[in-house]
């Protein structure tokens, strides 16, 4: 026999689908088929299943590169002790784990004075400095798919990252006003590579990479029925900027996504800040949005949670007794570079695969300790490894779309034997950490 | 006709996505990630066989990769390596003062490397960090 | 349970009529007692002033506009940012505070209940997130209904029945308190970039007017029987001439009696309506309308309005009147945030430097004072500055001075570079009455919790009555300085909540154990509207219906208000 739970919420990326259906086995133990997920979605929910090859209890690194098990009372200890010894430990990631959990996190970086920061530190966090900037016209994805005729997907390729996105948002949906879907829409993709997304577009504008602030100047002029210089811009022909410009201008509700083409190349911030603008000035001729495609299910959640507790969306440095917040100087990359910190802890991410290399073995040098279901590079170079549960799949927790619309995900199956939560072993921390502190 | 420059960039693939879910450490992970997609015409210029391994080096690192044809081309003078531990042994670490690495628009150099081996993702990641580097 | 006894304070009850006379006042388990044991603690109030925890009746302090505004400002946490304390949470932000921070000041000042003024239902899990982590205030929210969806078609149908249905299902699943209207019809439009600036410009595609949509929830809401009335910012906010669209709103209530088991009197709140008040035709002639306002408002029983007080600081703005915020940044330039949430609302925030050199900016500040000074029934007349809209909460206790003291009030009107032109646009300068402190405590205690349906419960030091309790270092009959009025009222000597003790001398001596208030409105079954939820849900909507509601554990202390409305 099997059970059938329904309005599942994916936790993979930003996209948050919450229409999985999934089927486990009458003892609720173990995931026999995901219905609705993408392929990554439906990896996640199958492999989580395979308790056989689970992690299931804390790990040390020996002398000699080994690990050993151990209990996850040693590993409790050995967390609040590094956390506490260190003057500015660094506690990143969180992107993959519950608001519950986060919070439970920053009361522990309040006490030991930490820096946290999350995942946008290599992600959209060029992004959130734009908006800081110049602020942000944006719309939930229900807007999207009820009213928008014209989408820009610019730097960022979602039939890879976010598979299902276009699908129940941005091109196929009917919505109320959008009736005919994908017929009556109007796509722009704007990628230096004609991607599986562009062969979805109406145009695809191959700009030369790392030259997107240029092009998005250019269109804020040809917006304004400027006059462009020169034949090419951005790798380019002037005439398809005008065209992309009046088609942007004739729809009746516009929205521009995008990605890590534009927060990661040269230009940075300022390349989200233009796109902002464009898509402020694009509002004196019709309605247009932009939105961030967010990578992790859950780092906008991270956001949020530091937004409202301390103020500021990532790289928050409490290590003054007080919260500050200088993305290059407070941030988790330039902290490492410059050996600033001296103890590191990782939580739902994977920075061992995900940071510059010369930022990981910084993390390998420091005391350290990474808290992940998964065996990942990170977990393989921390001196101690504690696996927990999969949030949104063996324990449930508020997570945030890359609107910033909250979603509660489900627990639908249980953890493996003896197995903690996130949030269970942060408590546990935190209780140590208050007992440290006091003597 | 054995090494050449070009711009390299890295990102998400669907591959990239379902193997880092089914384990960072399996070798599918390897197999998706520790690659390099080059255009036909940088094939050309390099003088390799496609499916043959390469190594990239950068201002910041080297590492060897799987050289294979671009599946989101035609780009020339643009390399792609999904991200993860491989990129990132020659990603940029210059943030500008924002915060944000490089991890898009570095130059690189690829040469031929043949009878070298692709790294597992924790073997590279370890003996980078606690190796004579 | 503890037991107090705050001996020989001079006591403000407008619920008690008591008129700053010396009285006991005795706390046992939480509430307002007659007497107590010997055994309970004293509190020596001789000289001082003693009133009810004051109720904040309408802020943006919690939720995703408020919190966008925190994290795309992180200037705003400059200079202040407080370290962790030993009751306290480390604790930053001038004109959006972080959610501690919130707590902590209101607190602080003697508020001892807080209205979140605008919730959007989609977003309403966020918001009650950020109410828990709120310490030691009372809560509760009011969802947006002036522009959704479902509430358009069945008013458009008639079908009352259906919105009673749908208004009592929206309570409950995102556990909100009461009706907010904000620019109805209007954030719709914006969808579209487009507004409703009268009351009677029909909604682009829905064909529904702004006025038959307050009208209509206005009717819902006495049917209903809801302790609060519909809670309005109405059309036009902000611009020259737009008090004639305020007083076409008022209008919409006349003569309509309240139905209520709260001892609720009216049947329209209308909010900040500094900013609904304004006269001339452009900034240059830009005036006061404050008195034509204020002459329906006396008139009319049936009504009570909050100031939305500009306080002259750097502020933010921020609202769910969308098209008002796009149309601010064409303004002041400053950077604009904006959010348009799908079948149900849109928000918008801009920053705003209220410059007191500013001929408007100083004209709005006389605006605000000038409506309570003109207010014959200061039970119907609630200090707010719509925070952090006209400026922060925490700036309450200078419109305290500014309402009690003329002195402070001409002083700033004959600071102001543009003096002149701005005495000639109001009528302040010749204003001289000074709100008492019972007046006060009517306006910020009694008066508010009486049109929330709850003032059984909160601002009055009545037998049974929450023992929500606040002593002021002030002595009215003695005070002679109107910087003693702001400095006494901006640090309470002490302040219960719920009977227990929570400030000590301006410092958080306990974090309480605080409440999410919402309302269960018990309607008849209907089906009709719970097929229309789930077809909506299914094809409009990008969330799934189940996903929708808020669970129990985001409002894990919840105080139920149950309204049989069959």
């Amino acid at each position: 026999m099997s059970k059938t739970i329904t309005d599942v919420i994916c936790p993979f990326c930003g996209t948050l689908c919450d229409d999985l259906i999934v089927t486990t086995d009458d003892d609720g133990k173990k995931i026999l088929s995901v219905d609705n997920a993408c392929a990554i979605g439906a990896e996640k929910f199958l492999h989580s299943s395979d308790h056989a090859h689970r992690v299931t209890r804390p790990r040390k690194m020996q002398e000699d590169g080994s690990y050993k098990e151990i209990s996850y009372d040693e590993a409790i200890e050995h967390t609040a002790q590094i956390l506490v010894k260190a003057k500015k430990p660094l506690m990143y990631g969180w992107s993959s784990t519950s608001c519950e959990a986060q919070s439970v996190g920053h009361e522990i970086a309040e006490l030991c004075g930490a820096i946290v920061d999350n995942t946008a530190a290599v992600c959209h966090g060029t992004t959130l400095i734009a908006v800081q900037n110049v602020g942000i016209p944006s719309c939930t994805l229900g807007e999207v798919k009820n009213r928008a005729d014209r989408v820009v997907f610019w730097g960022c390729n979602p039939a890879h990252a976010h598979p299902r996105h276009m699908s129940r948002y941005s091109i196929f949906p009917r919505g109320y006003f959008t009736g005919k879907g994908h017929k009556q829409r109007k796509i722009i993709v704007v990628d230096p590579r004609p991607t599986d997304t562009s062969s979805l577009a109406d145009v695809h504008l191959q700009v030369e990479q790392g030259y997107d602030y240029e092009l998005l100047q250019a269109l804020r002029a040809a917006v304004r029925g400027e006059p462009l210089m020169g034949d090419v811009i951005a790798g380019v022909p002037k005439e398809k900027v005008y065209e992309a410009a009046d088609m942007l201008k004739s729809g009746r509700f516009g929205v521009i996504f995008f990605g890590m083409g534009v927060t990661q190349s040269l230009g940075k911030d300022h390349n989200i800040d233009a796109a902002i603008c464009l898509t402020k000035d694009l509002n004196d001729y019709t309605k247009f949005s932009i939105i961030a495609m967010r990578g992790h299910y859950n780092v906008t959640g991270s956001g949020q949670v530091l937004g409202w507790q301390f103020g500021f969306p990532y790289s928050v440095d409490l290590s003054r007794g007080f919260a500050r917040y200088n993305p290059g100087e407070t941030g988790s990359i330039e902290v490492l570079k410059r050996q600033e910190a001296d103890a590191v802890f990782v939580l739902g991410s994977d920075p061992g695969a995900h940071f510059p290399m010369r930022c990981v073995k910084e993390i390998a040098r420091l005391p350290s300790v990474a808290i992940d279901p998964h065996i990942t590079p990170t977990t393989e170079i921390c001196d101690v490894h504690v696996p927990v549960a999969f949030v949104g799949v063996e324990v449930g927790g508020n997570c945030y779309r890359m609107d910033n619309v909250p979603i509660e995900s489900r627990k639908v199956v249980e953890p493996p034997e003896g197995m903690m939560t996130d949030q269970e072993f942060l408590s546990a921390v935190l209780k140590r950490v208050e007992e440290l502190k006091a003597n | 006709m054995s090494e050449i420059t070009i711009n390299l960039i890295s990102g998400r693939t669907i591959q990239q996505g379902v193997s880092m879910e089914g384990g960072k450490e399996k070798d599918k992970y390897r197999l998706a990630c520790g690659i390099i997609e080059i255009d036909e015409s940088d094939f050309k210029r390099l003088g390799v066989m496609k499916n043959t391994n390469v190594k990239v080096t950068s201002d910041f690192g080297s590492v060897v990769v799987k050289a294979i044809p671009a599946t989101q081309g035609p780009h020339p003078g643009v390399a792609f390596i999904p991200m993860g531990p491989w990129a990132n042994k020659v990603t940029s670490t210059e943030t500008y003062s924002t915060g944000m690495p490089t991890f898009k628009g570095v130059p690189i150099t690829i040469e031929p490397a043949p009878t070298e081996k692709v790294m597992s993702s924790v073997d590279l990641v370890r003996s980078y960090c606690f190796g004579d580097n | 349970m503890s037991e107090y006894i705050i001996k020989n304070g001079t006591v403000y009850d407008p619920k008690t009529s008591v008129k700053g006379e010396a009285k006991d006042i005795c706390i046992k388990d939480g509430k307002i007692v007659d007497k107590v044991s010997s055994k309970a603690k004293s509190i020596d109030a001789k000289g001082k002033t003693v009133m009810a925890g004051a109720v904040e009746v309408h802020a943006h302090v919690a939720g995703p506009k408020v919190n966008e505004g925190r994290n795309y400002r992180p200037e705003d946490k400059l200079f202040s940012y407080k370290p962790t304390g030993k009751n306290t949470r480390m604790s930053g932000g001038f004109s959006i505070p972080t959610t501690f921070k919130t707590g902590y000041e209101y607190a602080k000042m003697g508020y001892t209940t807080v209205m979140e003024a605008a919730m959007p239902p989609l977003y309403a899990r966020h918001v009650h997130e950020e109410i828990k982590d709120t310490p030691i205030v009372d809560e509760a929210a009011f969802p947006v209904f002036g522009n959704n969806w479902f509430v358009f078609e069945y008013l458009k149908n008639n079908e009352m029945d259906n919105v009673m249905a749908y208004i009592s299902w929206l309570l409950r699943t995102t556990k909100g308190y009461a009706i907010k209207i904000v620019n109805p019809g209007g954030s719709e439009a914006w969808g579209w970039g487009e507004n409703c600036n009268t009351i009677h410009d029909p909604v682009p595609y829905f064909d529904i007017t702004p006025a038959e949509i307050m009208k209509g929830l206005l009717t819902a809401n006495e049917k209903l029987g809801l302790p609060h009335s519909i809670h309005v910012h109405t059309n036009n906010l902000g611009n020259p001439g737009n008090y004639e669209t305020t007083l076409d709103t008022f209008k919409l209530s006349q003569g309509i009696k309240p139905t209520n088991k709260f001892g609720r009197e009216q049947v329209l709140h209308h909010t900040h309506v500094q900013f609904h008040s304004y006269g001339g035709d452009s900034w240059a002639n830009f005036e006061s309308k404050a008195k034509d306002v204020m002459d329906y408002v006396n008139a009319n029983k049936n009504m009570t309005i909050d100031l939305g007080c500009v306080t002259l600081d750097e502020t933010t703005t921020m609202t769910a009147d969308g098209p008002f915020e796009h149309h601010l940044t064409t303004l002041n330039h400053l950077k604009w945030a904006n959010v348009d949430v799908e079948l149900e609302t849109s928000s918008g925030i801009v920053p705003y430097v209220y410059d007191p050199n500013i001929k408007v900016c100083a004209i709005q500040w006389a605006i605000g004072l000038e409506l309570a000074l003109y207010a014959k029934d200061p039970m119907r007349t609630f200090v707010t500055t719509d925070h952090p809209n006209a400026g922060p909460f925490t700036r309450y206790p200078r419109i305290f001075k500014w309402l009690m003291s003329d002195k402070s009030r001409q002083d700033m009107l004959k600071g102001f570079k543009n003096s002149d032109k701005v005495i000639a646009a109001t009528t302040l300068a010749s204003l001289d009455r000074e709100i008492s402190l019972y007046e006060l405590a009517q306006m910020t205690r009694a008066g508010p919790a009486k049109s929330l349906g709850l003032g059984h419960m909160f601002g009055g030091l009545d037998k049974g009555m929450d023992a929500d309790v606040v002593i002021y270092d002030f002595d009215e009959a003695k005070n002679k300085d109107p910087e003693q009025i702001e400095k006494a009222f901006s640090a309470a000597e002490y302040v219960f909540k719920s009977g227990t003790l929570v400030v000590d001398h301006g410092e958080i001596v306990n974090n309480g154990n605080k409440r999410t208030l919402w309302v269960d409105a018990k309607v008849p079954e209907n089906t009709q509207v719970e097929r229309d939820v789930q077809m909506k849900f299914l094809k409009y909507y990008s969330v799934n219906l189940n996903n929708y509601e808020v669970s129990d554990h985001y409002v894990p202390n919840p105080y139920v208000i149950e309204v049989d409305s069959n």
